[in-house]
C-alpha cells in the first residue's frame, strides 16, 4: 500500500475521485444501478465481500488461455465486428498514449526537482560582507534563487495540470476501451456457444434433438438479449468517451494555457528586476 | 426490458437518482495489516433505499469485488461494466516521494552551510580537501608551515576554495537540469508520435483531428524543450565550468606565492649556513677557502633578495586578480543571466500561443 502517511494531501484527493467516478458510472448505468450487489455495497455496514486483489484487475475470461482462441472468432454482424476491430486498435494505441503521458510527467517532475535544488543551491553562493561587487554577486544569486522557485512552481504546475486533466482522461479512455473489449468478448464467447449449439442439434440423434433444440432455443435467446444491451451500450459509450475527452482535452488546454500565461508575466517581472539592478 | 432508442435510455437515466461520493481517506491497523478505508456516502430519492442519505466505510478490495461480481452476473452480459481504477495509482503518488527527497536534501544542505559558518580554521573541510588534493603542497606546508603576516591571504585562500565546492555542488545540479531536460525532449517525442497513432486510429472525425493537433503541438513543445535544454547547457553549465577553472587557476596562483616563501625560506635558511660556515673558517683560520664562502655570501644574499622581491610582486598580483575577478565575476554573471532569463521568456510567449491555437480545436469536437 503506497504511502499511508499522506492521506490527508492532495494525491488521496485524485484517488478519492477515481473511485468516486467509478462507483457513480455504475450509479448511472440503468440496468447495472439496479444490481443488487451495488444496492449492498452502497447500504451494507457490513463488509461486502472483499475479492483478493489480483496483479492484473482484468485477468477476466479474455485472459485464460483457453479462452483467447475465441476472441479472433469471425462475427456474424457486421457492426460488431467492426467495433471489435476499432476496439482492438484503440485499446492498444490509448495505453501507449497514456504510459507515454506519464513519462513526460515524470520528466518534468523531475525538472522540478532539479529547479528545487538549484535554488536552494544558488543561497550558498551568499557571500557575506561590504565589499560591492560580492554584494553585487550575491544580489545576483539571491534573485536567482527566487526566479528558480518560481520555475519550480511553474513545472509542478505544468505537470499537476497534465496529470488532472489529459492524464487522468487519457487513463480512463484506456480503462474504459479495457472494459468494453470485455464486453464485446463476453459476446463473443456467447456466439462460440451459440454456433456450437447449432451444430450439436444439426448434428443430434433423434432422441437427444429434443434437447439440444431447447439448448439452442435458449442460448439463442441469451445471445439476442446481449446483442440488443451490447449496441445500446456500444452507443453510450462512444457517445460518453468523446465527451470526456473533449472535456479533458479542453481542460487541459485552458489550465496549461493559463499556467503559460502566469509564467510569462512573472519571467517578465523577473527580467525586469535583473536589468534594473546595477 | 430492452429500451427502444439512445434517448429513452438517457431519460431513464436521469430518473435514476443515485449521487455517490468517495471521501474521507482514512489509515486503518498497524503494519503488515494496514488498509485504506473511504466513506462512501449515498444520497438518494428512490424507493429501494430506506433512507435518503447514508454513508459507508470502504476498502479498495471491496470495490474491486463489486466490479468482479457485476462482471461475472450472466444477466449483465452486454453491458460494458465501469473498470476501478488501480490499486496503486503510480503517477499520483511519483509527485510526494519526490518532493519528500527534495526536502531532505534541502535540509542537508543547510546545515552544511551552518558547519561552514562557524568554523574556518586549520582543519575545515576546506583545508581538508586541500591537503588531499595536493599531496606534494601538503606536505610541504607541514613541514614548513607558512608564517602568514598577511592574513589577507589565508582568509582568500579559503574563500577561493569555499567558493570552487560551491560551484561544483551548483554545476552538478545543473548537468542533472541539462539531463532531465533531454530526458523530457526524448519523452515528449515519444508521445507525440503516440497520439499521431491514435489520432489516425480514432473514428470520430473531430476527435481525431483534435488528437493529430495535439500531436503537432507537442511535436512544437519538444522542440521548445530543446531550445531549453541548449540555453542551460551554454549559459549556465558552460558559465560555472569557466568559473571553476578561473578560481583553479587562482588556486594555482596563491600556491606559486606560497611556493615563492618557501624558496626564500630556504634561502635565508642556506645563507645563514654559508655565514656558518665562514665563522666556522675563521675560526679554523683556512684562508684559503674563506673566500669560497664569502662569494657563496654574496650570491646567496643576491638570491634571498631576488627571492624576497618574486614573493612580494606574486603577493601583488594576486591581490589584483582576485579584485578583478570578482568585478568580472558579478558582471559576467549578471549579462549571462539576463541573456538566459530572456531566452526563458520568449519561450513562454511561443508556449501561450500554442496553447492558444490549440484550444478552438479542442472545443471542436462534437
Amino acid at each position: 500500500m503506497k504511502q499511508l502517511g499522506f492521506l490527508g494531501l492532495g494525491e488521496w484527493l485524485l484517488y478519492c475521485k477515481a473511485l468516486e467516478s467509478f462507483l457513480q458510472q455504475i450509479a448511472a448505468h440503468s440496468i447495472l444501478s439496479r444490481n443488487k450487489a451495488v444496492e449492498i455495497f452502497l447500504t451494507s455496514s457490513d463488509p461486502p465481500g472483499r475479492q483478493r486483489v489480483r496483479k492484473n484487475i482484468f485477468n477476466r475470461l479474455s485472459q485464460a488461455v483457453e479462452e483467447r482462441r475465441k476472441e479472433g472468432h469471425k462475427d456474424v454482424d457486421e457492426f460488431f465486428q467492426t467495433e471489435r476491430h476499432q476496439n482492438l486498435a484503440l485499446t492498444g494505441c490509448t495505453r501507449t498514449a497514456a504510459e507515454k503521458f506519464l513519462d513526460v510527467v515524470q520528466s518534468e517532475q523531475k525538472i522540478a526537482v532539479a529547479y528545487g535544488h538549484f535554488s536552494a543551491s544558488l543561497h550558498l553562493c551568499v557571500e557575506p560582507g561590504e565589499d560591492p561587487d560580492k554584494q553585487a554577486f550575491s544580489n545576483a544569486c539571491m534573485k536567482l534563487s527566487k526566479v528558480f522557485d518560481s520555475m519550480k512552481k511553474n513545472m509542478t504546475s505544468v505537470a499537476d495540470n497534465n496529470m488532472n486533466t489529459l492524464g487522468l482522461g487519457l487513463d480512463l479512455e484506456s480503462r474504459g476501451q479495457e472494459a468494453e473489449k470485455e464486453m464485446l468478448f463476453r459476446r463473443t464467447c456467447k456466439l462460440v456457444e451459440l454456433e456450437t449449439a447449432r451444430r450439436n442439434a444439426e448434428k443430434a440423434k433423434p432422441l437427444k434433438k429434443a434437447a439440444m433444440e431447447e439448448a439452442k432455443k435458449a442460448v439463442e435467446t441469451e445471445f439476442d438479449h446481449i446483442c440488443g444491451v451490447a449496441k445500446q451500450e456500444v452507443a453510450r459509450f462512444q457517445a460518453a468517451r468523446v465527451e470526456m475527452l473533449q472535456q479533458a482535452l479542453v481542460q487541459w488546454c485552458e489550465k496549461q494555457l493559463l499556467t503559460a500565461k502566469e509564467s510569462a508575466d512573472q519571467f517578465n517581472q523577473h527580467l525586469q528586476a535583473f536589468r534594473g539592478m546595477a | 426490458m430492452q429500451p427502444a432508442s439512445l434517448e429513452q435510455l438517457e431519460e431513464e437515466e436521469d430518473s435514476f437518482d443515485i449521487d455517490v461520493a468517495v471521501t474521507n481517506p482514512e489509515k486503518v491497523g498497524d503494519g503488515m495489516n494496514a488498509y485504506v478505508a473511504f466513506k462512501v456516502s449515498t444520497r438518494s430519492s428512490l424507493a429501494m433505499f430506506r433512507s435518503k442519505a447514508f454513508s459507508v466505510r470502504r476498502r479498495y478490495s471491496d470495490f474491486l469485488g463489486l466490479y468482479e461480481k457485476l462482471s461475472l452476473k450472466q444477466s449483465l452480459h452486454g453491458c460494458i461494466i465501469p473498470p476501478p481504477p488501480e490499486k496503486s495509482v503510480v503517477g499520483i503518488f511519483r509527485e510526494s516521494c519526490l518532493t519528500r527527497r527534495y526536502s531532505k536534501i534541502l535540509t542537508s544542505v543547510t546545515s552544511w552551510r551552518e558547519r561552514r559558518a562557524v568554523s574556518t580554521q586549520a582543519l575545515s573541510g576546506a583545508g581538508f580537501l586541500k591537503m588531499i588534493n595536493k599531496a606534494s603542497d601538503a606536505v610541504n606546508k607541514m613541514t614548513v608551515k607558512m608564517n602568514e603576516s598577511d592574513t589577507w591571504f589565508e582568509d582568500k585562500f579559503q574563500e577561493v576554495e569555499n567558493e570552487e565546492q560551491q560551484l561544483r555542488k551548483l554545476q552538478a545540479v545543473v548537468d542533472s537540469l541539462v539531463n532531465h531536460r533531454k530526458e523530457l525532449c526524448g519523452s515528449t517525442a515519444v508521445f507525440a508520435k503516440s497520439m499521431a497513432m491514435l489520432g489516425n486510429s480514432e473514428d470520430n472525425t473531430a476527435l481525431s483531428r483534435a488528437l493529430s493537433q495535439l500531436a503537432e503541438v507537442e511535436e512544437k513543445m519538444e522542440q521548445l524543450h530543446q531550445e531549453q535544454a541548449a540555453s542551460d547547457f551554454f549559459v549556465f553549465a558552460e558559465l560555472l565550468a569557466d568559473y571553476i577553472r578561473l578560481l583553479g587557476a587562482m588556486r594555482g596562483c596563491f600556491d606559486q606565492r606560497v611556493r615563492a616563501w618557501q624558496r626564500w625560506q630556504e634561502a635565508q635558511s642556506t645563507l645563514q649556513k654559508k655565514r656558518e660556515a665562514e665563522a666556522k673558517l675563521l675560526w679554523a683560520n683556512k684562508p684559503d677557502k674563506l673566500q669560497q664562502a664569502k662569494d657563496d655570501i654574496t650570491e646567496w644574499e643576491a638570491r634571498v633578495t631576488r627571492h624576497e622581491r618574486d614573493f612580494d610582486r606574486i603577493g601583488t598580483t594576486v591581490r589584483k586578480e582576485v579584485v578583478r575577478f570578482e568585478k568580472e565575476k558579478a558582471k559576467d554573471f549578471r549579462s549571462q543571466l539576463v541573456k538566459y532569463l530572456d531566452a526563458m521568456l520568449q519561450s513562454k510567449q511561443r508556449l501561450v500561443k500554442f496553447w492558444e491555437a490549440f484550444l478552438p480545436e479542442a472545443k471542436a469536437i462534437a
